[in-house]
């Protein structure tokens, strides 16, 4: 039934309306399927403002909330929309050590953005080479590598990150490692399975014929064609690397409190969240939920565009 | 062929698919009936809306297909104004079908018992080791050895034709006065399709059940059936008895239906073939849907041709029909 | 069916060999292991009992047979904050954290299931989209932000429920058990809610990504045309196929529920073994540490060997490919 009416649903494709079709780039293309839900440009824009906000942060930030010489604890724990005595306005109001809570979630952000991209292109780089290598060479390579990824991914991230910090101990660059990781298994399976498809092609074939060195094959001519399925899943770990980060700090296990990430501030709010201080912790949350699910809206998106079954 | 005796009488039932690059008139005002123990042939190539107007008589027509228009009448009811209960209350137990592929009609993860059982006691209070024991007997009817093994058995632990047998069992059941078998034999090696052929004309006779084949395979109904449809586009262009419609083709399509069938060829020639493909029923333009590939297409045919009847009881929908030949 | 299972007993305890080699090595490699296991606190004196104790002066290999051994018999050190077998201390807090776990669990089965087979069955409706949209907000708020709002609103604005601990626990054979009471129960709502949060999310997608794909199969549409009511055809003829699927995503997810309890526990004060191991890690409180990786390393092979044979009743092809096998 279902087979039927796909068949006949499918337009001949009159000659006339062909030749009216502008030549487009796969890129084109691309752009234009993107943008054409609404909710993917919305999601879009407000992640660039996100990028602009962490990338300058440090020039649009009302204060710089870790220069211990403009802030004093007797602003501390004001509400939103308060003006102290120096006549400066708190628009989301301050923390418990009297820092401006708009500020810090605008370093806040910097940071949790720059160890989420970070973490997300290290793990890219190994998992996809890791995967690429396990497709190309087969037999027991594959079955070796394939199996540290399932044994890996049978166990939750958050756990092995966890037992990773509690070795390695807090900082930038610890928790970067933890959550390279976490996710380089994730990668490695998405290139292996796209890689092991194109492995199997006429062109990987020809490009063996001509005796091409490995890393040439590899680089140049599997890789660009497994780029699609990594962009996906690059963009959708992303997104859960700003979010575990944000929780491995919240725990106090991740950044140490000279960085303050999203989750620390989110963490620093929850004593006073008892007393009806709800600010410091909501709003560095709303920024942290903001952040997330513009990417993951894009990444959804993304994967609709780019997933060959869907093509139209 | 007349209403009165008939089991199911079709009138020009329209069944649309409101798809988002426009309308795909799947059906569009076809008409038939079929009597007691008779065996009508539904012949047609892929996509043409043989199987959409199974469902429609069926009432089983996925969104965003919709019947818009025409009647089916069943042991003189009109199921198109029928409530849905009623519907279901006839489904698998006056009018039954069979699909086409044997490997996904029947649940992977249910018993072939429960299966068979389910469908006898959805119509009617019965204890289940009566169920079994019809469903045992069913299973004896179609030619399924040890039955009381194999209602315990899994779908997967059954061949191609084996499965095929037990969805007939199926549909046997509840002894429908219908049974509309989608290509059933389509998916079979040839000789198990043969013994299968052969059961359902058997059955079909013994029990007194109007039959309907959708096939797109000539071979298939020029041995079964009674009556035949030849449907294309959507439309039935040619339809009367088996061997009036099969020995003296009138409707340009169905000639070269026949043509195409390699056996009809002399040895060494090169296969008549109809040329050009099947049009694609999206935003079809009026007039008859043959005229692009037919060589007697003329300007007429932008128009919409009429049912002519030119033999008696050898309906054909054509400006230009083939009577030269044998009249 | 006993083949398939000795065969996956087998390997699961290699996993968890190998799991306990990899723990190992991230204590005496990775680590100093004095550092590990032996207090910082402790005198020169007792460091070398120690070392001695542990086999820290052998070879490596022996090292890890010692390891091994000790732990085979339950001895994972004693923890340096309360002077306790560490694997005594997990054990103890075990129950809370597989209750948590459970209820979390039973919620999403409970309120994600049909939430997903509707958005499966008719997926241009608007509660559909709505579903839809709140599971892809599911995956993208971070639980323990969530925690923290939960508290915000029902516990500090509208005072309905408690925000920490267990409540009053009763025995159910031996173990302290929160949902008989209702003071329990309603201190298990909120953490309960909130860890099962994400996997309501996901278990929304994959019984809806199942429906679709299993709603258009011929035996779904065969099922309608024998006559059956649409509700037989959803309860048995669906159902029993989507739950492949969901079983194999949920089991797995369960892992997932304890490690993620970690959260849960440290917002809502939920006493569980999660808790302890954060302290433990803040701390540096180690044989802890090592002795909640050793259990739920064997709690994650136990639930990945209890999912694969529930699989195998579920779907008949895997019993028959396994009696091929």
């Amino acid at each position: 039934m279902t087979t039927s009416v796909q068949q006949i649903s499918v337009p001949a494709g009159a000659p006339t309306e062909a030749a009216a079709v502008k030549v487009q780039t796969p890129f084109r293309r691309f752009l234009s399927d993107f943008f054409e839900s609404g909710t993917a440009i919305a999601a879009f824009t407000v992640l660039l403002v996100i990028i602009f906000i962490a990338v300058v942060a440090p020039l649009i930030s009302p204060t710089n909330p870790y220069d211990l010489a403009i802030v004093t604890v007797l602003d501390n724990r004001l509400p939103p929309g308060t003006r102290n005595l120096d006549g400066m306005t708190f628009w989301l109001g301050t923390d418990g050590a009297g820092r401006d809570l708009l500020s810090a979630i605008f370093y806040g952000l910097r940071t949790s953005l720059w160890v989420g991209v970070m973490s997300g292109l290290i793990a890219l780089c190994i998992g996809g080479t890791i995967g690429l290598i396990a497709a190309y060479f087969g037999g027991r390579t594959d079955t070796l590598i394939m199996r540290i990824v399932d044994l890996q991914l049978s166990f939750p991230a958050i756990l092995i990150a966890l037992v990773l910090l509690a070795v390695l101990g807090k900082g930038v660059d610890k928790i970067i490692i933890a959550l390279v990781a976490v996710q380089w298994a994730y990668y490695a399976r998405t290139v292996r399975a796209s890689a092991l498809v194109e492995r199997n092609k006429e062109y990987i074939e020809a490009a063996i014929c001509l005796a091409l060195g490995h890393r040439r094959i590899v680089f140049r001519h599997l890789l660009p064609n497994c780029l699609a399925p990594l962009i996906v899943v690059g963009t959708l770990q992303t997104a859960h690397a700003i979010s575990l980060e944000a929780t491995l700090s919240f725990l106090g296990v991740g950044l140490p409190i000279t960085e303050p990430s999203l989750g620390l501030l989110i963490a620093n709010g929850f004593e006073y969240m008892l007393s009806g201080r709800y600010w410091i912790s909501f709003f560095p949350g709303v920024a942290l939920l903001v952040t997330i699910v513009s990417i993951n809206l894009v990444g959804d998106q993304l994967r609709d565009v780019l997933n060959p079954r869907l093509q139209r | 062929m007349t209403s009165a005796r008939s089991t199911l009488q079709v009138e020009g039932l329209e069944t649309y698919f409101f798809t988002k690059a426009g309308v795909v008139k799947a059906v569009d005002g076809v008409s038939f009936a079929v009597g007691r123990g008779e065996v009508m042939g539904l012949v047609g190539e892929s996509g043409c809306g043989k199987s959409v107007t199974g469902f429609s008589i069926m009432g089983l027509v996925d969104p965003p297909g919709r019947i818009v228009g025409g009647q089916v009448l069943f042991n003189g009811e009109n199921l198109l104004t029928a409530s849905e209960e009623h519907m279901r209350a006839l489904r698998g137990s006056r009018i039954a079908m069979i699909f086409q592929d044997p490997m996904m009609t029947l649940n992977p993860v249910l018993r072939i018992d429960t299966q068979m059982i389910e469908t006898i006691r959805a119509h009617e209070r019965i204890d289940h080791a009566s169920a079994r024991q019809r469903a045992r007997d069913a299973l004896g009817q179609v030619g399924i050895p040890s039955p009381d093994e194999r209602l315990r058995a899994y779908p997967h632990q059954f061949s191609g034709g084996m499965r095929q047998r037990v969805a007939i069992a199926i549909a046997l059941l509840n002894k429908p006065d219908l049974i509309i078998a989608d290509e059933p034999t389509t998916a079979l090696d040839v000789t198990i399709q043969g013994q299968i052929l052969y059961e359902a004309q058997k059955l079909c006779r013994e029990l007194g059940m109007a039959l309907i084949w959708i096939t797109h395979d000539l071979a298939v109904v020029a041995g079964l059936a009674d009556k035949i449809c030849v449907m294309y586009a959507g439309k039935i262009v040619e339809q009367g008895l088996v061997d009036d419609v099969l020995d003296h083709p009138v409707h340009p399509y169905t000639v070269g239906l026949i043509g195409s069938v390699p056996s009809h060829n002399p040895r060494g020639q090169p296969l008549a073939q109809i040329p050009g493909m099947t049009p694609s029923l999206l935003n079809l333009p009026p007039g008859c849907a043959f005229r692009t590939r037919c060589s007697r297409a003329s300007g007429i045919c932008e128009q919409e041709p009429r049912l002519s009847e030119p033999r008696s009881g050898h309906k054909v929908r054509c400006f230009h029909p083939c009577l030269e030949g044998h009249a | 069916m006993s083949v398939f299972i000795i065969r996956r007993l087998l390997q699961s305890i290699v996993v968890v060999a190998v799991m306990s080699l990899l723990v190992f090595f991230a204590v005496n490699v990775v680590g100093d292991p004095v550092d590990m296991l032996i207090n910082p606190e402790a005198d020169q004196a007792e460091i070398e009992k120690t070392m001695r104790a542990f086999g820290l002066d052998r070879p490596v290999h022996e090292q890890y047979w010692f390891f091994l051994s000790n732990a085979v018999k339950g001895d994972l050190g004693k923890s340096f904050i309360f002077g306790e077998p560490a694997l005594k201390l997990i054990v103890e807090r075990m129950p809370a954290t597989l209750e948590l776990a459970f209820a979390a669990l039973l919620l999403a089965v409970v309120i994600a299931l049909p939430l997903g087979i509707y958005a499966g069955l008719k997926p241009d409706s608007k509660f559909s989209k709505t579903i839809m949209a709140g599971s892809i907000l599911g995956f993208s708020l971070p639980t323990f932000w969530v925690g923290l709002m939960m508290i915000m609103v029902f516990a500090v604005m509208l005072g309905w429920l408690p925000s920490t601990g267990r409540g009053e626990t009763t025995s159910l054979l031996g173990i302290q058990v929160s949902f008989l009471t209702w003071d329990g129960l309603r201190h298990l709502v909120l953490p309960a809610l909130n860890l099962s949060l994400f996997k309501m999310s996901l278990t929304i997608r994959v019984a809806r990504a199942a429906t679709r794909e299993v709603v258009h199969q011929d035996y779904i549409k065969f099922a309608h045309a024998k006559g059956l009511s649409s509700r037989r055809v959803i309860l048995v003829h669906l159902l029993k196929n989507i739950m492949i699927p969901v079983v194999t995503v949920l089991g797995l997810e369960l892992g997932g529920l304890i490690a993620f309890s970690v959260v849960t526990e440290t917002v809502f004060a939920w006493p569980g073994m999660g808790k302890l191991v954060i302290e433990a890690i803040q701390n540096l409180d180690r044989p802890i540490i090592v002795a909640y990786l050793m259990i739920t390393v064997l709690m994650f092979v136990t639930i990945n060997l209890l999912v694969d044979v529930l699989y195998s009743v579920l779907d008949p092809r895997v019993r028959l490919q396994d009696v091929k096998a």
